[in-house]
């Protein structure tokens, strides 16, 4: 199976192949390297920039104003602030021009806490990105996922922000994607060797076209008791959590929204109508956090369905993540603060 | 009745021609030899008499608009103006000479907010910069959305200009990528043009123009060009800068650099012509500082009156009055003309609609695509 670096690599190569993709570039992104996380190894459009957030960003709009179709990297999301107004502009492109130029680049970024990363290695930027009108932010949780949604998001002419939870990159998936060949086989086929490099060509195995639209989430675990709404590294946390608390004879349902805009407020509004309980879970900081956007949501349009109080779990308010666990672990959500907070929407009476 | 006017100063300059021609007088040569500043004049025969006029002309005819939309900011018609009075020896010369057409196999123009003068030489009318300074909802850059000047013409490769100082430096190293690689598939590609301020030079974004631009190997067909009217907003040139011309930056590069009396438009206009094939030959960049005028003030925050300064117009017309290219009333009655044309236009202009309320949804994602997330 698939680790989630590999499927992006995959759906990278699918691009450059099949969708016209030109440019897959950023710090290190080519050879011999091929990404920090390794997601562009093997890749033929993959290319080294110079150290430079703001000029990675810049040429992707110029080239995405040629027509041409990229996919930049930002090599740690902490790293992304500094182009924030190219961002912007990224995402205001077509609305200024009032119809005249649109902008269908790709921007990835490793994002969140949970490899020990210390102050900068460890931000979140989903809330961020939320604030980004005019791009769509996508963030999968398992490789099948990761591999659709970058399918989509080279497909869509509009800009997209793919985020790449870090903590989950060398996670195995459960799902096979179409055509995927054994774990064994599939390193042997598209990890690059250990040492020299300089022969060494990627052998892609043949995989089936295969998408995830972006707008679209999953419910990954029914139940009736509450809903829980996570994305990205804390999904799996929640996934976990509902099991744990599924041998208390609590059901749990769990979504997996993968995209954060457009979100699919069908999925919640129709899970939460059911279960009348709704926990948010994601782990950048609390306040002003997309999860309250969703919380309010919620409070406007299901408030005489609810039988609590929807509560937002986040990453505390705090300037960075501390290095050592105990720093780290009280700052951003794990499994025991979801079961917690599961159970005090459980326990509230209307 | 605006264009018979234009029509008739424009002639009044080829019954002239033609008078002279009849006579068999030979102006170009005869002042080459007359004249106190020889090197002058000679510049002036390297060009055509009808160029001479036409760029004469196409810098009246910025020049007259640009004084339109301040009047318009006047009047209380536009919320704000920002543009290019005395930067017309540079973005007309630039206008003409810019290969012009849709896509990387054409030359891009990343322009700031000072390209008027580029846009009216590329044959941008006078209405579509009046509805664009009172955003209506035909205003054809942005459909009412953005200030004066900021235009967009992907017809032409002008794509978006924006408020954000400098940005344009970074992605004209896109659209150079793009251009790069056509030229080593050995098809037809052009330039990116990219123009800027003095003072904005200073941002990150100028540097990584520089430096994409000039890496071994993969140099990039870039036109990196700076206005430096000495001044951003109200700090000049002596606390924005140490270095002596900005154009001094590219050296470190290895890249060509001029520095040039943006006044000029004789000196621009072969300035630039070499720059450009240069850019073309040897798929490398070119960085070229333009010395020029900024006679109205930093924009209408600051009032857009009229300041002191080399006015390159007034300097060309003496020069092509006393070399008798034109009469000495060439210019008033050109000006005249085009003056009633922008009255005229904008009183079309003040008559129609704005964009209506429920169309701020439009094009935030391509089709039209549901941004509102109430509707998801
Ligand atoms: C990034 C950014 N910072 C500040 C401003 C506000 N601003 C607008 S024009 C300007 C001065 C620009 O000077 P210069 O680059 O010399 O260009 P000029 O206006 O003189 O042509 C400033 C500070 C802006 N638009 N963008
Ligand atoms: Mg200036």
């Amino acid at each position: 199976m698939a680790t989630m670096v590999q499927a992006i690599r995959m759906a990278l190569h699918h691009g450059e192949k099949n969708l016209g993709v030109t440019d897959i570039f950023g710090e290190d992104v080519g050879a011999p390297l091929g990404g920090a996380f390794t997601a562009t190894q093997g890749l033929e459009t993959a290319w080294n920039s110079p150290l430079d957030e703001r000029g990675i960003i810049s040429t992707a709009i110029g080239l995405g104003l040629a027509g041409d179709r990229c996919v930049a990297e930002i090599q740690f999301c902490d790293y992304i602030f500094n182009t924030v107004d190219l961002l912007k502009i990224a995402g205001n492109m077509l609305w200024t021009s009032n119809g005249q130029y649109n902008m269908p680049i790709v921007v990835m970024t490793p994002v969140g806490a949970g490899i020990r990363g210390s102050v900068y290695h460890s931000h979140s930027f989903d809330s961020w990105a939320t604030r980004l009108p005019g791009w769509k932010v996508v963030m999968p949780s398992t490789p099948l996922d990761a591999y659709g949604l970058m399918v989509s998001a080279i497909k869509d002419p509009n800009p997209v922000l793919f985020l790449k939870p870090k903590a989950l990159l060398r996670v195995r998936g459960e799902e096979l994607i179409p055509g995927e060949p054994d774990e064994k086989t599939l390193k042997s086929m598209i990890d690059a060797p250990i040492g020299d490099r300089s022969k060494w060509k990627a052998r892609w195995p043949d995989l089936g076209e295969f998408e995830i639209p972006i707008g679209q989430g999953k419910i990954v675990r029914e139940g009736v008791d509450i809903t829980v709404v996570s994305y990205g590294r804390t999904l799996p946390l929640c996934v976990k959590a509902a099991a744990e608390l599924a041998e208390q004879g609590r059901s749990v349902e769990v979504i997996d929204l993968r995209s954060m805009y457009p979100y699919d407020w069908a999925m919640i509004r129709d899970s939460v109508r059911k279960t009348g309980r709704v926990l948010f879970v994601n782990e950048d900081t609390e306040v002003t956090n997309f999860g309250e956007h969703l919380a309010y949501r919620v409070t406007q349009e299901l408030f005489y369905e609810l039988q609590a109080r929807p509560r937002v779990l986040a990453g505390k308010n705090l300037p960075g993540i501390g290095l050592h666990p105990n720093l780290e672990e009280a700052s951003v959500p794990h499994l025991e603060d979801i079961k917690h907070e599961l159970e005090l929407v459980l326990a509230e009476v209307p | 009745m605006r264009q018979t006017q234009v029509a008739k100063a424009k002639a009044n300059v080829k019954a002239d021609a033609k008078a002279k021609l009849a006579a068999g007088s030979k102006p170009r040569a005869k002042i080459a030899v007359k004249t106190a500043k020889p090197t002058k004049e000679r510049a002036l025969t390297l060009l055509s008499k009808p160029q001479l006029v036409n760029m004469m002309d196409l810098m009246v005819k910025s020049r007259v608009l640009e004084e339109r939309l301040i009047k318009i900011y006047k009047a209380g018609d536009a919320f704000f103006w920002i543009g290019g009075p005395g930067e017309e020896a540079f973005g007309v010369p630039l206008g003409l000479l810019v290969d012009k057409g849709q896509g990387p196999s054409h030359d891009y123009l990343h322009l700031h907010y000072r390209a008027t003068p580029t846009l009216v030489a590329m044959g941008m009318s006078y209405i579509d910069s009046i509805r664009l300074i009172m955003n209506r909802a035909t205003d054809p850059s942005t459909g009412g959305r953005n200030f004066a000047n900021h235009y967009c013409y992907p017809q032409w490769n002008v794509v978006p200009v924006g408020s954000p100082i400098e940005v344009q430096y970074g992605m004209a190293i896109g659209t150079g990528i793009s251009q790069r690689r056509l030229k080593m598939k050995k098809q037809k590609s052009g330039v990116s043009i990219v123009t800027g301020g003095d003072a904005g030079s200073a941002e990150g974004d100028f540097a990584s123009c520089l430096i994409w631009s000039s890496r071994p190997e993969k140099e990039l067909p870039l036109y990196i060009t700076v206005q430096n009217n000495k001044w951003g907003i109200s700090t000049p040139y002596s606390e924005q800068h140490g270095e002596k011309n900005v154009a001094d930056r590219g050296k470190a590069f290895g890249i060509r650099t001029n520095v040039v009396n943006g006044n000029d438009p004789i000196e621009t206009y072969f300035q630039i012509q070499g720059d450009l094939e240069y850019i073309k030959k040897n798929t490398r960049p070119v960085l070229t500082e333009f010395q020029v005028s900024r006679l109205y003030g930093h924009s209408s925050a600051s009032g857009a009156n009229r300041e002191n300064g080399d006015d390159p117009i007034e300097l060309f017309e003496k020069r092509l009055v006393d070399s008798k290219f034109v009469k000495p009333g060439f210019v008033k009655e050109l000006w005249t003309a085009y003056d009633t044309e922008s009255r005229q236009i904008s009183d079309i202009v003040r008559a129609e609609a704005g964009p209506l309320s429920d169309t701020i949804w439009d094009h935030v994602y391509v089709d039209n695509e549901n941004a509102d997330w109430r509707k998801f």
